[in-house]
């Protein structure tokens, strides 16, 4: 009697679990953003957390280091902003050469800066959790990126956060373009390795491609999800595959391992 | 020690999902991330019965799949097959002892992991694998096997909290009894 009651409350859980994988996606997404929403007062709390000690943190620090880090910052501003202006200048010129050559406008980037509230829980996933959801605007697909480079994309959205596919996962494919080469290829996962932050592979390189360690990998704007130019690391090295096609190692702009604050690229 | 509180079991799994994916400094120090869903599945094949196992395989499965790029539920079956099997033979089991304890740990955090990519082979996923994969999982399995005792001394602790105290038998014997009468 025993056994049989163990085996008709085991055989319900395993038909349960067989039903969700059967289950179509769009119902499969609702149902792990309602479980996942469980967790939101644990990250909500967390964070509260974490502000009140970084808050506790500045109030120790000496006059002298604020001082000196005022200083510093100040100067970054001054140069940025110099930058600024020249950028803004190029800018213009790129305009009006575009309105010369009839070419469509560039449409200016818009960011929301998102904060890093947790990772991908397995060990064979790269993904991580920003405090964005769709009531924020968030939606799949979009970019999402820091100050160094290209991060990843936008694989699900819940309310209030989201799960960010990391660019060295299997399944965040970008196609990168090398300038200097003039040539593109696309950007896939390098395999688990102990920096396996850090490293992609760029395939499917014309084999006659001019290239060499040190040469710049950005994104080719190809495939409507990543806009051209964002930066995604350097070539490494560089191999042939099946004397078909040219493979390079890319180490990646970003350190994924330690990303906090990253911005999300907005339709 | 008898049956814990299911509950106490269902609260463990819903922190134990929770630290996987805020807490990253396994991940940063070892390159893996600990597991504690399955020490906590351990402990209740080993203190509950097949319901809490049940519940425990469902929660904590579909809960860290939602949290996972994993596909919901694939880790339901891998989770409530190990209980499962540890419930089966528990009574031949010394669940008290610390060393059964971290060799069960040890052996259901390496067989997990196995059975959850078995799973997602099975439904067509590709997870990023390779040879530093191994190492992963010699960390999974040896961490799993320490914390499985850690994680017993704690719940065997609380559930012992908010339990009744044992009721110790007295040392009275009516039987025994001197009766004094008047002389």
């Amino acid at each position: 009697m025993e056994r049989k009651k163990h085996f008709w409350i085991f055989g319900t859980v395993v038909l349960l679990a067989a039903v969700g994988f059967a289950l179509p996606e769009r119902v499969s997404f609702r149902l792990k953003a309602a479980l996942s929403s469980i967790f939101l007062p644990l990250f909500g709390l967390t964070q509260s957390s974490e502000r009140l000690l970084e808050k506790a943190g500045d109030r120790v620090v000496s006059r002298a280091v604020l001082i000196q880090e005022n200083d510093q910052l100040r100067k970054q501003l001054e140069q940025l902003r110099i930058q600024l202006l020249e950028a803004q200048e190029i800018r213009r010129e790129n305009e009006s050469l575009r309105q010369m050559l009839k070419w469509q406008q560039q449409v200016p980037w818009k960011l929301r800066a998102a904060r890093v509230i947790g990772r991908d829980p397995s060990n064979w996933w790269q993904a991580i959790h920003i405090n964005l959801g769709t009531r924020d605007g968030i939606r799949p697909n979009l970019p999402v990126l820091t100050a160094e480079g290209l991060v990843g994309r936008v694989f699900e959205a819940a309310g209030d956060w989201s799960l960010v596919v990391l660019l060295n996962d299997t399944r965040c494919r970008v196609s990168a373009l090398v300038p200097e080469a003039r040539d593109s290829g696309i950007i896939m996962a390098g395999g688990s390795s102990p920096w396996g932050g850090t490293f992609v592979d760029l395939g499917f390189l014309t084999r006659n491609a001019d290239l060499r360690p040190g040469q710049l990998v950005i994104t080719s704007g190809l495939g409507g999800v990543f806009p051209k130019g964002i930066p995604i690391g350097q070539i490494v090295d560089v191999r042939r595959v099946q004397g078909m096609y040219l493979e390079a190692r890319v180490k990646l702009a970003v350190n994924m391992s330690a990303l906090e604050e990253v911005w999300v690229l907005m339709p | 020690m008898n049956n814990s509180k299911p509950w106490i079991v269902l609260l463990a799994a819903y922190l134990a999902v929770y630290v996987e994916a805020w807490f990253d400094l396994p991940r940063k120090v070892l390159g893996a991330q600990v597991d504690l869903l399955t020490p906590l599945m351990v402990y209740a094949a080993l203190r509950n019965g097949p319901g809490t196992i049940a519940l425990l395989a469902l929660f904590g499965g579909w809960a860290f799949d939602s949290l996972s790029l994993n596909p919901a539920g694939a880790s339901v079956a891998p989770l409530l097959a190990i209980g499962w099997l540890i419930n089966r033979q528990k009574y031949l089991i010394l669940a008290d002892q610390w060393e059964a304890q971290f060799a069960l740990g040890l052996a259901a955090s390496a067989a997990m992991p196995a059975l959850v990519l078995m799973v997602l082979a099975t439904i067509g996923e590709s997870p990023l694998l390779g040879w530093y994969s191994l190492w992963q999982w010699l960390v999974v399995s040896i961490c799993g096997g320490v914390v499985t005792p850690v994680l017993f001394r704690l719940l065997d602790r609380l559930n012992r909290a908010l339990s009744y105290p044992v009721n110790r038998p007295l040392t009275f014997r009516p039987d025994r009894e001197i009766d004094r009468g008047k002389y």
